[in-house]
């Protein structure tokens, strides 16, 4: 095990559910509803004309402007979660009550007020508390 | 935010994984909304009920959050089931869902809610669930947070589902929106010259108002209605319940009548002006072009004792051709046995269903596919959630409909 290879970047977030996880980045442009956008026992996005659409969000650092959409899409986060096919984390640029609900309920790391434009789908992306750690590759 | 060293210690997980759990909700909910400390609360209504809605998933969360050990510490009731907790194989439930739907009910028994034995109604208020003004409460159920906002002068933001169950088990909300006295002034001056004669007018003139309303606060002048004259409760609960279904509106004032308009002016500078000379579009907008209908449905939000009454009275003697049900909470279906509404109703081949709500029941899988109802909140969610045709009309016209198994002509 050698030395991780220096960050592209390093951004300090706000935490909405604190907790530690890395992964591959999937970015949205656009929001995501939860309910009706993405399939709680496949993790794949459903929503029609999404940017992400036929895209599986399983083990990805989800990346995404904000929520939408039904309240009770809290739940399908929930549902991914117990399916073990959650997103390892989700950064937002402004998180809103679904989302933020969902994340707590389902323990997935989650933070916000950053500029996600710093991330881009395929980044190796590292949150861990407030801190988003990225690479371009995977160190 | 500002925590007290209580909160904090709860955020930190010395109060156990349950509360903790209800603590960083409540704590996202005051970040993402600017809150700067949380507030105690009174009591809290809890949506997010039907076995429908939550699924196998919701069902899952709750019954962990209750295995954790959550308990309320403040009043907290229940909002509607997707069945009569009871009587569900006269509605055509099939046994499974009604061991899921028990299970849900369960879970929040289990955390405390009703004091352990729930009473599920979107209508907590005509259960004795009924904040005095100037309390700060946490409310799910969009029309039980209007009523609560507006004519009983309580205060309290539209929760969703897991923020109030957070609320309950913590007795805290963050004060941020209508918990701000400057968030509750009116932005929106209703200029009302048609006036509404029934309750089914007043869900009408609801409905036509919350589409323009968006997430104002609207003002009504001019709307002839006095708080001493026979069911004025019903009939602001209807025009607050059709404002929060087709608009996102939390808090009204009528001019007054409503508590927050008679304690002083309550318009903020520069409101937006609205002119309503006819409610008939507010029927017309929520009613699909179907003639055959197959279920009447009224008591959304779950009827009074006042409103199961006016019901009897229109059907008596008469007897309908097609489903007619009211709705109601458990211990108003009781009264109304007690004082032989029910017995009227039944006479008439129609039937009283306690706990449901038929917006959040699979009426497909129950074999209807037209339903009409008085309510706009009503027929808005039958569409739109509950994926059936709808018609909205006065009760006049759904109980015709119910005697013919058609809408009548020209209504």
């Amino acid at each position: 095990m050698g030395e991780k290879a220096e960050p592209r970047v390093i951004l300090e977030a706000r935490i909405i559910k604190a907790g530690t996880a890395e992964g591959e980045a999937l970015v949205s442009p656009e929001p995501i509803g939860f309910l009706g956008g993405v399939d709680g026992e496949t993790g794949i996005v459903t929503e029609k004309g999404h940017p992400l659409e036929r895209q599986c969000v399983a083990g990805k650092i989800l990346v995404f402007p904000t929520g939408k959409g039904s309240t009770v899409g809290s739940y399908v986060l929930y549902q991914l979660a117990i399916n073990a096919i959650a997103p390892a984390a989700i950064i937002n640029t402004d998180s809103e009550p679904i989302v933020a609900v969902g994340a707590i309920i389902s323990d997935i790391p989650m933070v916000d007020q950053i500029p996600i434009g710093h991330i881009h789908t395929g980044d190796w992306v590292r949150v861990e508390g407030a801190q988003v750690w990225i690479w371009s590759d995977k160190p | 935010m500002y925590l007290s060293s209580t909160e904090q210690a709860w955020l930190d997980g010395e109060g156990g994984p349950a509360l903790k759990r209800a603590m960083e909700i409540i704590v996202a909910l005051g970040n993402i909304y600017h809150a700067e400390r949380l507030i105690p609360i009174k009591s809290v209504q809890i949506s997010g009920v039907s076995y429908r809605n939550l699924g196998a998933a919701g069902l899952d969360f709750l019954r962990r959050w209750a295995a954790e050990g959550a308990q309320v510490r403040v009043p907290t009731t229940l909002n509607p089931t997707a069945m009569d907790m009871t009587d569900w194989a006269a509605q055509n439930f099939s046994p499974d869902f009604a061991q899921k739907q028990q299970a849900v009910v369960d879970a929040f028994a289990q955390m405390g809610v009703g004091a352990g034995a729930p009473i599920p109604t979107c209508a907590p208020y005509l259960i004795g669930n009924r904040p005095e003004p100037g309390d700060h409460i946490a409310w799910a159920e969009s029309s039980a947070i209007s009523f609560a906002n507006s004519v009983l002068g309580a205060w309290t933001n539209r929760e969703g589902g897991p923020g109030a169950i957070a609320a309950a088990l913590t007795g805290r909300t963050a004060a941020y929106g209508l918990h701000l006295a400057a968030n509750r002034r009116a932005t929106l001056y209703v200029e009302v010259s048609a006036q509404p004669r029934t309750i089914a007018d007043y869900s009408a003139l609801g409905a036509w108002v919350g589409k323009r309303a968006g997430k104002h606060v609207p003002y009504f002048a001019g709307l002839a209605l006095e708080r001493d004259e026979a069911l004025w409760q019903d009939k602001l609960k209807a025009l607050g319940a059709a404002m929060a279904a087709t608009g996102a509106v939390a808090l009204y004032h009528v001019e007054g009548v409503t508590p927050e308009a008679l304690a002083g002016p309550v318009l903020a500078p520069n409101p937006s002006h609205l002119v309503v000379d006819n409610f008939t579009p507010g029927y017309t907008m929520l009613s699909d072009d179907v003639e055959a209908i197959d279920l009447i449905w009224v008591g959304c939000p779950h009827a009074s004792l006042a409103e199961i009454e006016r019901v009897a009275g229109v059907l008596k003697g008469k007897h309908v051709q097609i489903p007619l049900w009211v709705t109601c909470a458990r211990p108003l279906k009781e009264a109304a046995i007690a004082q032989s509404f029910a017995s009227v109703i039944e006479a008439a081949g129609g039937h009283i269903f306690a706990d449901a709500c038929m917006a959040i029941a699979p009426l497909r899988k129950l074999g209807f596919e037209a339903v009409a109802t008085p309510s706009a909140k009503g027929a808005f969610y039958l569409r739109n959630l509950a994926g059936v045709a709808a018609r909205f009309g006065s009760l006049a016209q759904c109980v015709e409909a119910a005697l013919t198994g058609r809408w009548p002509e020209g209504g």
